[in-house]
């Protein structure tokens, strides 16, 4: 089946055999982004994270077929070296990573919140960053989360 | 052991570029250490833990056209930040700025470089003399070069930024780098005092921040070659499984299957998408060979006290008499644990003719090597490894013996094979920290200080069966180095003290996990020394530094344990319905204390502050030295509250996260504070020992919240 979806601004369509293949291995081994990371298959540790319309989305337990036609955000479109999204501007302002592995889906969850709650509380963050880091970034975690939601309030306030 | 705190001879090695646009290499090799030397070493102190030969380099510092510096690591980086305080190291000595300087995991195909492992906490403190040296020399052969063109002495010549200057001219290190023929090579100049350093000793960022942050595909689990495969393997389920026979009939006609591998003891599912490979698997009908379905008891009937091999680790003054009617006695014990890395094991692997590449996250670059080359029957010259980051190590990987299968798999297809664990059986096939049985006995003096403390403690299996020592060093060892860690009592002046290792093989491998034995250990230990304080009457600082000498590391102990006690406030009482307790240990040279402040709500242990204070003598990067401390203290928290394996039905359970309960965001503390003392003046170990002391801390404040002792962890309220 083709499935057709917008995936960090470009248009993309796949040929694929079996619509409910979870989107996190159309992502990496299709489309080559390798940033959305394989953690669990169970929707348990949020390392493949990424935005479905603006959602923080577990792909490996979202089958592709449910893919047609939305606007899919993965690590690599959320910003860029030059251009970076608040929230990387945060991690790397408090050098949040260590192996690095599940930041990118602590990021784009982060990402997602903040569109919600541009000013979350620790109980907020406590409730909606659920994913695991076995390195044990949290603590620097919530302090670059608090410093993404500054900066970001701060680039709307100009933007307005 | 008489000349362990001399430098080691190092010879330096010359040769043109290792990679295809280098100009010039310079290579450090450390000589020979005997190898009994080796394994003590990774026990007692940290010089550098080197088994290699005299002619064969450790580490490469290569110039590149565009004056670029690239340094070949023997060590990995999986998040302990060595690839920075590395560069720093070098960047000092060599003159360079931190943005010239790349460090990349050195593969196989130009000679190995890594010939023990990448752990043990070792990778700065073993390689900090060696790459200042290298540093330096190379600064000055390049200084000896542009005195040559220029016919002016080198004294007058300085250096800055990768460029050389004479006041009125100035050439960069590449420029004259290609210009030279033959290099002659310095005696090693005088290093520069380390106070001088720009880069060495600050908080300078990640080198590796940038591409974590934007998601480059920097793991062995984003590797591609042209024309990869995906593949699985079948693993059993069950703890003593052997594989019999497997059905494969029906994964055989399964969409985008391509190959069924039947091994003598795994079958391999190869396809074209990993998602079709899974399918395919999970239609195998696998025949087990179960001699014995293990339960939890089974397991702690094993594994206890007075069972195994009994070796004494440490040994002062007289036993005590277990009818003395003033011996206190209490038992302890830890869980299962699993490493719960979030980069599953894999491998990429291509194998053509007598050729092979390897690409991985591996802790064991060149135990992989050797693997892959027994089994596929080729020169160990001929595999090359290209060690990747890793997505988390913390000593699962220093067994990665599924590159065979990878590699067996890509021969079988003829094509490249991308293959990995699925996170069940990561869980299932972990290498995991073994649970641990511990008796604790001491006696007070009649002034209420310890005169007696001994701990017998039983472990399964860490360094002994591992592929990363070999038998003989455990053999002349005589005890498991590894479920040692942290298990002798470092409070010296006590008058009988003692440490006795019972050793039993599990059904099930255990090995190395961050800090190795130190946790349970320190656990156990700081647990009952606390008790015995609170018997006493007495203050815990003053309680423990009253039996600590001067002798050996005694002093830098007493310092973080004293730092601690003038800055936390330490208190005995219960405030605000939170109470505090504190735990000290030392590992591998670097000494550490943590105080915390600890609640109870709805049974739920909630640790609120962490005060860590930790000696590890010159702090390459003092900001990446408190995030290993913090990482220590959420893991060990993790493990001291939160993780239990368990076996079921003969099973090793639970399999995802969630059910494996982790310490996540809304468990950990949102302070801690790390003061850092720098107590020496060359840098120790920092990626474990900070973990030692914290489920002994918290354990002690539920002690004084609750009036219960908890002996056991994961500590549970019930």
């Amino acid at each position: 089946m083709k499935i057709s979806f917008t995936i960090n601004d470009q248009q993309q369509s796949v040929d694929i055999e079996d619509g409910n293949t979870p989107l996190l291995w159309v992502i990496r081994d299709i489309l080559h982004l390798k940033g959305t990371k394989y953690g669990c298959g169970k929707a348990a540790c949020g390392a493949c994270t990424l935005h479905i319309d603006g959602e923080a989305i577990r792909s490996c337990s979202y089958a592709i077929k449910f893919a047609q036609g939305k606007e899919i955000t993965t690590i690599e479109g959320l910003g860029t070296l030059e251009n970076p999204h608040p929230v990387q501007q945060a991690w790397i302002q408090h050098v949040v990573p260590q192996c690095g592995y599940c930041q990118p889906g602590f990021m784009m969850a982060t990402a997602a919140l903040l569109n919600k709650n541009p000013a979350p509380t620790d109980q907020d963050i406590d409730k909606n960053i659920v994913n695991v880091c076995r390195c044990g970034t949290y603590t620097r975690m919530r302090k670059a989360i608090h410093t993404a939601a500054t900066i970001k309030q701060s680039n709307d306030q100009i933007s307005k | 052991m008489k000349n362990k705190n001399k430098e080691s001879r190092r010879t330096f090695l010359v040769r043109g570029g290792i990679g295809t646009i280098g100009i010039i290499a310079l290579g450090s090799c450390v000589l020979t250490n005997p190898i009994r030397r080796v394994g003590l070493d990774m026990v007692e102190n940290t010089v550098a833990p080197y088994i290699g030969k005299g002619t064969k380099a450790n580490l490469w510092i290569e110039i590149l056209q565009n004056n670029t510096i690239v340094l070949h690591s023997s060590k990995v980086e999986m998040g302990q930040g060595t690839f920075t305080g590395l560069a720093q190291i070098v960047a000092d000595e060599l003159d360079i700025s931190m943005d010239q300087i790349q460090v990349i995991a050195a593969s196989t195909d130009r000679g190995i470089l890594d010939r023990t492992s990448t752990g043990g906490s070792f990778s700065i403190a073993s390689l900090w003399m060696p790459l200042r040296e290298m540093g330096a020399t190379m600064r000055e052969m390049l200084k000896m070069e542009a005195s040559k063109k220029w016919n002016i002495p080198v004294a007058q010549l300085s250096t800055n930024n990768g460029v050389i200057s004479n006041g009125s001219q100035s050439i960069t290190y590449a420029t004259i780098a290609s210009e030279v023929e033959k290099w002659k090579l310095p005696k090693t100049p005088k290093l520069r005092p380390t106070n001088s350093y720009k880069f060495t000793g600050k908080p300078i960022k990640r080198v590796d921040l940038k591409q974590k942050v934007f998601g480059d595909p920097i793991f062995g689990m984003d590797a591609e070659l042209p024309g990869m495969v995906h593949a699985c393997v079948v693993r059993p389920e069950h703890v003593g499984a052997s594989f019999r026979s497997a059905d494969t009939s029906q994964a055989e006609s399964m969409p985008g299957v391509i190959q069924i591998i039947k091994k003598e003891t795994w079958v391999g599912v190869i396809a074209a998408s990993i998602s079709q490979a899974l399918a395919a698997k999970r239609t195998i009908k696998v025949e087990w060979d179960i001699p014995k379905k293990w339960t939890e008891e089974g397991i702690r009937e094993l594994l206890q006290v007075g069972k195994g091999n009994r070796m004494i680790t440490q040994k002062e003054g007289k036993a005590l008499d277990p009818e003395d009617k003033d011996v206190i006695s209490i038992d302890f014990s830890s869980p299962i644990g699993a490493h719960a890395q979030m980069e599953p094991n894999g491998a990429v692997a291509a194998v053509e003719g007598d050729k092979a590449t390897i690409i991985l996250s591996t802790q064991v670059v060149g135990i992989t090597q050797k693997q892959v080359s027994k089994a596929l029957g080729i020169p160990l010259k001929n595999v090359n490894i290209i060690p990747t980051f890793l997505g988390g190590g913390f000593g699962r990987r220093l067994n990665t013996s599924h590159a065979v299968q990878a590699a067996i798999m890509a021969k079988e297809v003829g094509r490249p094979v991308k293959y990995f664990f699925t996170r069940k059986e990561e869980f299932q096939n972990d290498t995991f920290r073994p649970p641990t049985h511990h008796t604790l006995r001491g006696k007070l003096d009649q002034k209420g200080y310890l005169e007696s403390l001994e701990h017998h403690y039983a472990s399964g299996d860490v360094a002994i069966n591992s592929v990363l020592l070999p038998g003989i060093v455990n053999s002349i060892l005589g005890s498991d180095v590894g479920a040692m860690r942290g298990a002798n009592i470092m409070y010296d002046a006590i008058e009988n003290h003692r440490s006795v290792q019972w050793h039993t093989t599990l059904p099930f491998a255990t090995s190395w996990w961050r800090s190795l034995g130190l946790l349970a250990n320190t656990f156990a230990i700081e647990s009952f020394v606390d008790e015995m304080c609170i018997k006493a009457n007495k203050d815990p600082f003053e309680f423990r530094l009253s039996k600590i000498s001067n002798k050996g590391y005694g002093k830098r102990i007493k310092g973080v344990i004293k730092r601690a006690a003038e800055i936390s406030n330490y208190n005995d009482k219960i405030q605000n319905e939170r109470a505090m307790g504190m735990a000290a240990s030392i590992d591998s040279s670097s000494p550490c204390a943590h105080v915390v402040e600890v609640s109870i709500e709805n049974k739920k242990i909630i640790v609120h502050k962490v005060l860590c204070v930790f000696d590890c003598g010159v702090a390459v990067n003092p900001d990446q030295v408190r995030a290993q401390c913090e990482g220590a203290i959420i893991m060990g928290m993790s493990g001291a509250i939160h993780e239990k394996m368990t076996l079921k039905d003969g099973q090793l359970y639970p399999t995802n996260y969630g059910p494996y309960d982790m310490a996540l965001m809304k468990d950990v503390p949102k302070e801690i504070e790390v003061v850092l003392i720098e107590g020496a003046d060359k840098p120790y170990p920092v990626g474990e020992p900070p973990m030692g002391p914290i489920a002994a801390a918290i354990g002690n404040a539920i002690r004084r919240l609750t009036g219960n002792r908890l002996t056991d962890l994961p500590l549970k309220i019930t």
